[in-house]
């Protein structure tokens, strides 16, 4: 197993060096010289050639690039021009909050698409299996920054159940904290557990026709037990494979978001420092998220192999 | 009297040209056609894609003109969905916000394409180094979450609905190239292929000819869902105010500055989204039903 797991992070290594190549790309894409947006009013060309030398900008590309990954693997992603601290230290500052809501998104998801998937796949061709079809794909239809938009107007603002915005942290209040979540964290959650009933149902359909299960239910077992114990165990698999690489999804969902309900955390951030021109921050974040998406990629694998047998043992 | 075992209908279509209805396309055909929920998705595409394209004579007022006698006025005989902030008529700019949500959402998946399928192509029929590199970049590319990178590249390339086009089409090229990468090394197996190798059919030839028919059913499956896709974040970008700018309508814009006056007229929050999941529920359901039609297991 450790040296599959090294085989993995070894095939990573390449992926994530030409992510470095493409997110410092992305600000030799900027239009303009860098160094007049930095100035901003300043014109004076000793200050530009200064910036130019501080930032070596007169140094060639690919000894701009090597300055920059050198500088990103000792932590070093830059400073926010905006809040002049370090990218690294802002980023580790609001990923927490994003996490939270997002495990509590994929809590929903599971709860919902989980079962949603084993029932539509029991009942195949019913009423019910129809109907959670139609669900799952409106669910999959709905641009969740709408949804986020009309549960405020009903849920806030016209029976006043849950607060339309704003974060409490978890250490500081739990239940406070959950409950402002609530409603931001189902929003996100619901194209997800779309997409995980979605496949529970084609795992379960696959496992539902196979020879154990008539084996299962030949020895005279309950049906409940054949769909518990020996159909949906065996659906698991690619079932705990999409959720570990779906958490990566909702980091990124969690963009929209964050910013209906007003949740300072990293999505926040990135529509923040788009906004205020801070692309260092923007770079960071790109370059966090897919190293920690690359990261859900190598555990949705090791999960798959622990979670199959056969893979096991070879 | 012996009875078939079997009752064989032959419809009309088929009773004309037999031979017609045996080929592959026209069985696809027959069976998409029967395919209910593909049809609803058939139906409200085409309603929205009519709707932007008669918007110009279309007696509705002007999207961008403003009325500060009629500011966030409920829906009325005036107005059928009332109006906006500045006093616009919300109809109005949803029916011409149709065309920017479908531009932003064919032209992408067209970027996404156009680079997709030619790179994929390259990748699994020419293998080797070539296929190493492409492969690489792509599994680059989608490590970083989809709305992420196109929200990156939207703000390096500044927001208009021209860049948030770009930006969206290259975020959904490296599923294009891993799509057709993967039929073409199995078409590339295929006997069939290795006959046309041997009778000495040039490379182009053997690409065009056998090589891209087979690749092209699975990805006009995925083109349609990822025009579906497109559009959500072509919305989204527009929502954040990295797509289309100010006045010109659209869907995200709309929901944008509606959500500031949630409160006074909830009206203009409920028609963009409504919009917005009936094309991307089109879009969907015409993808599903693709795919059921092209599965040959279905058959």
């Amino acid at each position: 197993m450790l040296s599959f797991i090294l085989r993995r992070v070894v095939i990573a290594i390449p992926t994530i060096i030409l992510i470095s190549i493409f997110v410092f790309t992305l600000q030799k894409l900027l239009p303009g010289d860098p160094v007049l947006a930095m100035a901003g009013e300043e014109r004076d060309p000793q200050v530009l050639e200064f910036l130019r030398e501080k930032y070596r900008l007169n140094d060639p590309i690919p000894v701009q690039y090597f300055t920059w990954i050198g500088n990103a693997l000792r932590g070093d992603l830059g400073i926010s021009l905006r809040t002049n601290q370090p990218v690294l230290e802002l980023i580790a500052q609001k990923l927490p909050v994003t996490i939270q809501l997002a495990a509590m998104a994929m809590i929903f998801a599971l709860l919902i698409g989980i079962p949603a998937g084993i029932f539509s796949a029991v009942k195949k061709g019913t009423i019910v299996d129809y109907i959670a079809n139609v669900v799952a794909l409106s669910g999959l239809s709905i641009p969740n920054f709408w949804l986020g938009i009309m549960l405020i107007l009903l849920v806030s603002v016209k029976w006043k159940l849950l607060p339309a915005s704003g974060y409490v942290p978890l250490s500081e209040d739990p239940v406070r904290s959950i409950t402002v979540m609530i409603m931001p964290a189902f929003v996100l959650g619901t194209a997800l557990a779309a997409t995980l009933m979605r496949h529970t149902r084609s795992a379960m359909l696959g496992v539902l026709n196979s020879d154990y299960v008539r084996t299962a239910r030949a020895k005279g077992l309950v049906e409940r037990r054949v769909i518990l114990k020996h159909a949906f165990r065996n659906a698991l698999t690619p079932i705990v494979t999409l959720t570990a690489l779906l958490f990566g999804e909702l980091i990124a969902g969690a963009v929209l978001t964050e910013q209906i309900f007003t949740i300072p955390g990293f999505g926040k951030l990135v529509v923040d420092a788009v906004f205020n021109r801070d692309y260092a921050v923007v770079q960071g974040i790109v370059l966090v998220t897919a190293v920690g998406f690359i990261f859900m990629n190598l555990l949705a694998d090791v999960a798959y192999v622990l979670l199959n047998p056969r893979l096991r043992k070879q | 009297m012996a009875q078939p075992a079997t009752p064989v209908t032959i419809d009309a279509e088929s009773a004309a040209d037999p031979v017609l209805s045996a080929r592959p396309e026209n069985r696809v055909w027959k069976k998409f056609r029967k395919h209910r929920s593909a049809m609803l998705g058939g139906v409200l595409v085409t309603f929205f894609v009519l709707i932007a394209l008669v918007a110009p004579i279309l007696p509705i007022p002007d999207p961008v003109a403003t009325d500060w006698g009629a500011v966030r006025k409920a829906p009325s005989a005036a107005h059928w969905l009332g109006t906006d902030e500045l006093g616009r008529d919300v109809l109005s700019r949803l029916v011409w916000g149709a065309q920017a949500s479908l531009l932003a959402g064919v032209v992408s998946v067209a970027i996404a394409l156009g680079f997709g399928v030619p790179l994929g192509i390259i990748a699994g029929y020419f293998g080797g180094w070539t296929d190493a590199i492409i492969s690489r970049c792509t599994e680059a590319l989608l490590a970083a979450p989809f709305l992420i990178l196109a929200i990156a590249l939207a703000a390096f390339l500044g927001p208009s609905l021209t860049n948030a086009m770009i930006a969206i089409g290259i975020s959904a090229t490296p599923v294009f190239i891993r799509l057709t990468r993967g039929q073409v090394l199995s078409v590339a197996a295929e006997d069939y292929v290795e006959s046309a190798r041997a009778i000495g059919l040039s490379t182009p030839r053997i690409l065009r000819r056998y090589i891209l028919p087979n690749v092209l059913p699975p990805v006009l499956v995925q083109a349609t869902l990822t025009v579906a896709t497109a559009i959500i974040a072509e919305a989204s970008l527009s929502f954040l105010g990295l797509g289309q700018q100010p006045p010109s309508p659209s869907w995200g814009s709309m929901l944008n500055t509606a959500k500031n006056f949630l409160n006074q007229a909830p009206w203009m929050a409920l028609w963009p989204g409504v919009a917005i999941f009936l094309v991307v529920l089109g879009f969907n359901l015409l993808g599903d039903g693709l795919r059921d039609a092209l599965d040959p297991r279905e058959h």
